[in-house]
């Protein structure tokens, strides 16, 4: 049997839905038994969630003030305490889980599969280097504990129907003070969110400027859209950072994704592979995402995105 | 503040469309160009601006691998470092092993930060900082996009999922940085031949006491799988009964 525990992310209120999607990554190990971490300063409404997952055997609340925001210097040394029970520690390839994980990994003095997209068994696992442009199948040694983030976009979320125990831990683990939290911005909206949207419009540097780009909101909201941007248009200041599509950005696998006026870079194509259906529309016809799009349109966008908006 | 330690990896270059061997052991790099990881060349770019706002810093580049590596680091001085090491090995070396070789290096050279990319673009695998900060034992800025350094520590503005996310760390400490953090400048021709007489020592895994073990095997390597090559339409009412036709709307 392998013992298998999940790094759970939240903001205190509400369960992120990538932990749910390393619930299903973790079923594809035979014979696993999975449980949840969660830590924070008050995790009872969290774990409420995680333990709703079905096929989640256990959640585990770590809660102390230390843990109200996530600072990986603060939450590794109390994962690798907690860890000398499990053979997996999972985490998501999100910026909470590639933050943590790899502080966790080095600390139990074990090595990390990143961005784990298949499980072939309990210790051989798939995952995209260069850019997605090529699948590397690992192995890792039995004997070692192996710690994965978990890439969200290749596993759908696990269902609710589970009624996990709930069991509080008190850890006597040190924590340093050497690293603390200031602030967070982000850019609020009423829109779906980016990671985890049934349907993304997205916006490249053909939009010309932060004022146009503003047209792909009302075709998105028409559609119940989130919204992305391309690598170019976050650099050209059209869109805010938490808007990027790709490579180093967001790696997203929404039923529809409209890309309008991205040309299509392989770094950006990469965020974008495991889309149901991909729709291009842009002035050039020559552009590369026309190769990977299941629908394209060469058109000028700034009469066939209000046209569209208008007929939708 | 008085030194600042660079990790540069020589890497793929960006622009190579990279191809896998038929065979399916890792990808072709015979006669493909290589270059600085992109993001270490932000974090250099970075240290050279703390440096020239600051008096008497020195900014110390360092790398491992094969003996061109010298190449990226003769970059690096000529970009405006003032001395590079390569740990030279012919050994494939993972993230962890990295880390360990940056640890003997910190605590030969103790700087009071150590700057690297987020990632490297051939691996992906976004975990050499964090891991060197766990067994330094000292704080970690992951996904840095503006650094402000006062004495005795940093404040960093982090690229989160949600958006920007600031922390304040004690130095020394471990900051990786993100693509908007600075635009690297670029290396002139009379900084390329000073570059040739900055010191550039080489060193290898045994001298610092550190092994290059394997612990996760790479079975194959493979190419992705293709999308479908999918519809032209020729005007938004095409358009529309396309995505009717799939159910999208």
């Amino acid at each position: 049997m392998h013992k298998i525990l999940i790094v759970g992310e939240h903001d205190g209120k509400a369960l992120n839905p990538a932990t749910a999607k390393c619930v299903t990554c973790a079923k594809g190990i035979a014979e696993a038994e999975i449980s949840v971490v969660l830590l924070g300063a008050d995790t009872s409404a969290v774990a409420a969630q995680a333990a709703a997952l079905a096929g989640v055997k256990s959640v585990l609340r770590v809660d102390r003030p230390e843990n109200l925001h996530a600072l990986a210097a603060v939450f590794a040394p109390q994962l690798a305490a907690l860890a000398a029970d499990y053979s997996h520690v999972f985490g998501p390839s999100t910026s909470f889980g590639k933050d943590l994980m790899p502080r966790l990994a080095a600390l139990l003095v074990v090595p990390q599969v990143s961005d784990l997209m298949a499980v072939e068994s309990a210790y051989r696992f798939r995952r995209p280097i260069y850019a997605g442009n090529a699948i590397v199948t690992v192995e890792a040694d039995p004997a070692r504990k192996l710690i994965a983030t978990v890439r969200v976009a290749s596993f759908q979320a696990a269902p609710s129907g589970g009624s996990a125990a709930v069991e509080s831990k008190t850890l006597n683990v040190p924590l340093p003070s050497h690293t603390r939290y200031v602030g967070a911005k982000s850019g609020s909206t009423d829109r779906p969110d980016l990671q985890t949207a049934a349907r993304v419009v997205s916006g490249g540097r053909a939009l010309g400027s932060a004022e146009n780009f503003k047209l792909l909101f009302s075709l998105a909201d028409k559609l119940g859209a989130a919204v992305g941007a391309s690598r170019a248009a976050v650099d050209a200041g059209y869109a805010p950072n938490e808007m990027q599509v790709g490579q180093t950005g967001k790696i997203i696998s929404p039923e529809m994704y409209i890309a309008i006026g991205i040309s299509g870079a392989i770094q950006h194509l990469t965020g974008i592979k495991d889309a149901r259906t991909i729709v291009a529309i842009n002035k050039d016809g020559e552009a590369p995402i026309f190769e990977v799009a299941d629908i394209g349109l060469v058109a000028d966008l700034f009469q066939a995105v209000p046209e569209l908006a208008a007929a939708l | 503040m008085q030194k600042i330690m660079v990790c540069i990896k020589r890497v793929v270059d960006y622009n190579v469309r990279i191809r896998v061997k038929p065979d399916g052991s890792g990808v072709a790099l015979d006669g493909v160009k290589m270059s600085i990881n992109p993001f270490d060349e932000i974090a250099l770019e970075e240290a050279l601006r703390i440096k020239e706002r600051g008096a008497n810093i020195e900014v110390l580049a360092v790398s491992i691998g094969v003996a061109d590596t010298q190449q990226q680091l003769r970059t690096s001085l000529a970009m405006g470092a003032d001395r590079a090491i390569l740990v030279q090995t012919d050994a494939a070396v993972e993230p962890l092993t990295a880390a360990n070789v940056f640890l003997a290096l910190a605590k030969r050279e103790n700087p009071d930060l150590i700057l690297l990319g987020k990632q490297a673009i051939d691996d992906d695998a976004n975990q050499t900082g964090q891991m060197l900060a766990a067994i330094w034992d000292r704080p970690q800025a992951t996904y840095a996009s503006k650094v402000e350094i006062a004495p005795g520590k940093a404040t960093v503005t982090r690229e989160v999922d949600a958006g920007l996310e600031t922390i304040e760390v004690d130095l020394p400490a471990v900051i990786t940085v993100d693509l908007r953090l600075n635009e690297p400048r670029y290396v002139k021709l009379p900084d390329i031949m000073k570059a040739k007489k900055k010191p550039l020592d080489v060193t290898s895994l045994d001298a610092l006491g550190v092994s290059a073990g394997i612990l996760l095997k790479s079975i194959k390597t493979e190419p992705p799988a293709q999308r479908q090559k999918g519809v032209m339409v020729k005007d938004v009412p095409e358009l529309i009964d396309a995505l009717k036709k799939k159910g999208l709307i």
